[in-house]
């Protein structure tokens, strides 16, 4: 296997009308090459994001017929005429969204090919390098607030100028996935007062991060099981409703990201609330090609309302950054792609025991592989799973309970007590001396910095010297085998105690304030 | 006045000093008077001692007491200008086993001048011999601990020895045992003091110094350190009860108390109770979640860590032992420096057992003059890294694992560690997915905002150094940075 040639990945023109990316950068070139491939690039396949084919060319790709390859690289989901110009036993890799168009399915199916498709990555955490919706979700929510910012007639940052105070723009987030969570980052930055509603309590503290309001729903609702927001109970629809309709009529722009997986968008903001906005507001549907979080919303178009409300319902928001798009999307086609080819060798293989690489597999060899069997993810919060804090086990060292403590405690007080009370006076005195030192010693080292704990060391290792103190009144006094023991503790007790305070002296000369 | 009472205020003086000199230690500001007050009592002392020892010996003898001083000195003075940072725990446990060796010899010198003249002797009160007695042997049993147990500490943390536990079967019984038969040969000196107890008692305690750190891993070395410090204290205070001297008392009771409360700040730092750490380190591999699947780990470049840091506004770099092992003090705080130009935030977080010795990463950083205002303590710090956008972990592990909070069953739960995870983005620097010293499993490396950077620590600061000085056009800051990255001399 090793033994034969690398296959070609093309990347072709995409032919949807409108649409500005292309599965692969000149940067992402040059990585699918590091694994091994040889890249064929269709002329002007990059032209509408502005990559010129020299680019291409110079990064290590060919220009050529990249129909013919064996891993063909596309953003959009092909026609039936790109089906045909597919060779056989080819894979296609692109946006197929194979549970929105079943049609589409059963006709690549006719033909002997694999087919994977990008958007049907698995919410998990490993897969989140190749999560297209999630990259695709963030340019769309930050172009959403551009294209607001676009229409609206105004500043989102407030100031205070000579000509005049301007109070910042209040921006509303229905959403707070991953385009409301840019849309939030975005407004943010451009100065705007930012709130947010998402039926998921757990995204609060995300939206926070931000700078973002959160404007919880309380209602009690169950926490997301798969990593995508779920529809909600009538009771929730009904709060939520009351806050969109008070929302409405003081914010000055919407953007609504309310999408649920495999249904129409949900409608959030009525024509009542709309009519309620004052002149000059805007509204983005980021969910219009779903039917519009909005009633009114036109999809792929901007209108104007009667009270000149303008509602935005484009459909290509990230294709409208399409350099940045490209790049993100041809980054998640390069991750994907590493996780094909293992070896690094320019073959491609595929490993239905991944759940990343099974679940996004439509088609193999020609046989339909769709619906792949559900993956349990991880975007649910540790609460879902057994609580663990609160069936805890007992730490493995128990604490001493308060009686023990106040046993100990007077069991040592009572030893002192007797050991002092049968003492001749001169060791008395020497106990009082003791017990007072050790405590003074206890609070005194209690508040040394915890950052002077090494030169603390070396210090009372220094002082801990005044043991020669003790030879120093033994010498001389009981024969030579005590003045030569003597000699040696006084040699060995300098050192430390000329050792210890240079040493100190050394360290806190190191220290020293930025 | 006379010369008595002149040595017994000068006593006083000097032992306040010692306290002045340790309340200085308190704060950065006040350190290096601390110092002073130290030199200064310890002079007094000295010279007071000296003095009044002078008026009953021979000149000779004077004589003979200055040359040992000024070997004496000379050798520390030495040590101490020579001795590199990194190794500041084997030079301290070296400092640890010469006062106890001295102590050793003190209560053998007191045995010589007292017990060994039987009961002609004249030093001792009749009434105090059975008290004194007690205290050569007290003495010689501290002090011997010390000793052998400093020297044990030495060889592990010069890595002369292997740094793992010794496991004796029955090795808590052999300790136990060792502190019975002492208190055995106690008695039964009182009773009857002889040379033989006396050489019994030394050899049992060196055994049992030696035995009692041979079986305690090198991660617990700081708690060890902090330890014989503190028995270095005891054993100066025994040699204070036995000489009726109390200089000695209350200068070996701070450093004893000092050395105590280290002690204690360290296990605390570990969760783990003192005893735990002096009956065996976690010796075997840690025996849940281990094996559970753990998910895949990200790895990152030193480039994208060197772009990660240049957009981030607020950066914690948390450092561990690894970072001395590697050397990585002095790029570390080349990074910190060129950050800080930029007008990134740098601080560091400091885990309370980081490195081998109490205070010992505060060191390292301050000689690679890091300054010590942006080097935090963990209690400092911890709140703050939810506002972070990049934290380094450098060569720490252990002090970084969120299980020690999020998993009950984990070994190391309830340790205090260092919220890193709250933090942004976490790049961690390591060698392999190897485990930490305690053989737990670090379910940080698996977090979605955590990356891998493997190598050398040293290396992939230096590359994340290089990739930063690469000049952006027209940037004039990035070219004047890099006449500051200039390697620094070794």
């Amino acid at each position: 296997m090793s033994d034969s040639p690398p296959q070609q990945i093309g990347v072709v023109t995409e032919s949807t009308a409108g649409e500005t990316r292309v599965a692969a950068t000149p940067d992402s070139v040059r990585r699918l090459l590091g694994l091994g491939y040889e890249v064929v690039v269709e002329s002007e396949a990059g032209a509408a994001s502005g990559f010129p084919d020299e680019a291409y060319t110079e990064a290590g790709a060919r220009i050529g017929d990249a129909w013919q390859a064996d891993v063909v690289l596309k953003v959009n989901a092909p026609s039936h005429e790109e089906i045909g110009k597919l060779r056989e036993g080819a894979t296609l890799i692109g946006l197929i969204a194979p549970a929105h168009s079943p049609e589409l399915v059963e006709e690549l199916t006719a033909r002997p090919i694999t087919v994977l498709a990008l958007d049907a990555v698995p919410r998990i955490s490993r897969a989140q390098s190749m999560d297209v919706l999630s990259s695709m979700a963030n340019i769309a929510g930050y172009r959403a607030v551009i294209e607001a910012a676009h229409v609206f007639g105004r500043f989102f940052t407030g100031q205070v100028t000579a000509a005049g105070k301007v109070p910042p723009a209040k921006v509303l987030v229905a959403g707070a996935g991953v385009a409301g969570l840019a849309a939030i980052g975005a407004a943010g930055s451009l100065g705007a007062v930012v709130r947010a509603t998402d039926p998921r309590a757990e995204v609060a503290d995300q939206v926070r991060s931000l700078g973002g309001e959160f404007l919880a729903v309380e209602v009690v609702q169950e926490a997301s099981a798969d990593g995508y927001a779920k529809a909600t109970s009538e009771e929730y629809d009904r709060r939520a409703a009351e806050i969109y309709s008070e929302q409405a009529a003081d914010v000055d722009i919407i953007i609504t990201t309310a999408l649920i997986p495999g249904r129409p968008a949900p409608r959030l903001i009525t024509a009542a609330d709309v009519a309620s906005m004052r002149p000059g507001s805007v509204i983005v549907d980021m969910a219009a090609a779903q039917g519009g979080n909005v009633e009114g919303t036109v999809s792929g178009k901007a209108i104007v309302t009667d009270n000149d409300v303008t509602i935005i319902g484009y459909t290509d928001l990230a294709g409208r950054l399409p350099a940045q798009a490209s790049q993100l999307y041809g980054t998640n086609l390069v991750n994907l792609l590493k996780l094909l080819t293992p070896g690094k060798d320019g073959r491609l293989t595929l490993d239905f025991d991944d759940v990343v690489q099974r679940a996004v597999t439509v088609v193999r060899d020609g046989e339909k592989t769709w619906p792949p069997p559900p993956v349990q993810v991880t975007a649910a919060p540790a609460g879902q799973t057994p609580a663990p804090a609160a069936t805890a086990p007992a730490p493995k060292e128990p604490r001493l309970t308060p009686a023990v403590r106040y046993g100990l405690v007077g069991l040592c007080m009572i030893t002192m007590f007797l050991v002092v009370a049968f003492s001749p006076a001169q060791l008395i005195g020497n106990f009082t001396v003791f017990a007072l030192a050790v405590v003074i010693g206890y609070y005194v080292i209690g508040k040394v910095h915890h950052a002077l704990h090494t030169p603390l060391m070396s210090v009372t290792n220094a002082i801990s010297g005044i043991v020669v103190v003790g030879a120093l009144l033994q010498i001389g006094h009981a024969g030579p085998a005590v003045t030569v023991m003597s000699v040696v503790a006084i040699m060995l007790t300098t050192v430390n105690i000329f050792g210890g305070f240079a040493v100190t002296r050394r360290m806190l000369g190191m220290f020293s304030k930025g | 006045m006379n010369a008595t009472t002149a040595a017994q205020a000068a006593d006083i003086v000097a032992a306040l000093l010692f306290i002045f000199s340790l309340a200085g230690l308190s704060q950065h500001r006040t350190s290096r008077a601390g110092v002073a007050y130290g030199i200064g009592g310890m002079a007094l002392a000295l010279v007071a001692t000296v003095v009044a020892a002078a008026q009953d010996i021979p000149g000779s003898t004077v004589v003979l007491i200055a040359a040992a001083t000024a070997v004496g000195g000379a050798v520390g003075l030495w040590r101490a200008r020579r001795v590199e940072m990194t190794q500041m725990p084997e030079l301290i446990a070296v400092l640890h086993s010469l006062v106890g060796l001295a102590a050793v010899l003190v209560g053998w010198n007191s045995y010589y001048e007292v017990e060994a003249h039987g009961a002609a002797q004249t030093r001792v009160a009749p009434d105090l011999l059975g008290i004194h007695h007690a205290e050569v042997f007290i003495g010689i049993f501290i002090g011997a601990v010390t000793f052998t147990g400093s020297i044990v500490a030495f060889l592990k943390l010069s890595a002369r020895i292997k740094s793992r536990p010794l496991t004796l079967p029955g090795k808590n019984a052999l300790n136990l045992g060792a502190l019975v038969a002492f208190v055995a040969l106690t008695v039964w000196f009182t009773v009857s003091p002889d040379l033989g107890l006396m050489i019994a008692v030394t050899v049992l305690a060196l055994a049992l110094g030696w035995h009692l750190v041979v079986s305690i891993g090198g991660g617990d070395m700081p708690v060890v350190v902090s330890m014989l410090n503190s028995y270095s204290g005891w054993a100066a205070a025994a040699a204070g009860f036995l000489l009726n001297n109390n200089l000695l008392i209350v200068t070996g009771a701070l450093v004893g108390s000092s050395g105590a409360y280290l002690s204690y700040v360290m296990c605390r730092a570990m969760n783990r109770s003192f005893l735990s750490v002096i009956a065996g380190g976690f010796g075997a591999p840690a025996p849940s979640s281990g094996d559970v699947e753990q998910g895949e780990h990200r790895e990152t470049s030193a480039d994208e860590t060197a772009e990660l840091l240049e957009n981030a506004t607020s950066v914690i770099i948390t450092p561990g032992y690894g970072m001395a092992v590697a050397q990585a003090q002095h790029p570390v705080a080349e990074l910190t420096q060129a950050l800080r130009r930029r007008g990134v935030q740098v601080r560091f977080g400091v885990h309370p057992v980081a490195g081998r010795l109490p205070g010992h990463m505060n060191v390292l950083l301050a000689e690679a003059r890091v300054p010590y205002d942006v080097v935090l303590e963990m209690d400092e710090i911890n709140d703050d890294f939810g506002d972070t956008t990049v934290v380094l972990v450098i060569g720490a592990n252990d002090t970084v694992n969120p299980a020690a909070e999020e998993d009950p069953t984990s070994p190391i739960a309830g340790m205090p560690v260092l919220r890193v995870w709250e933090a942004e983005n976490v790049v961690v620097f390591k060698r392999s997915m190897s485990s930490g010293y305690a053989g737990v499993q670090n379910p940080l490396f698996f977090r979605e905002n955590s990356r891998m950077l493997f190598g050398d620590a040293k290396e992939s600061v230096d590359a994340i150094l290089r990739s930063l000085s690469t000049p952006e056009p027209g940037s004039a800051a990035s070219r004047g940075l890099r006449t500051d990255q200039q390697p620094a001399p070794a």
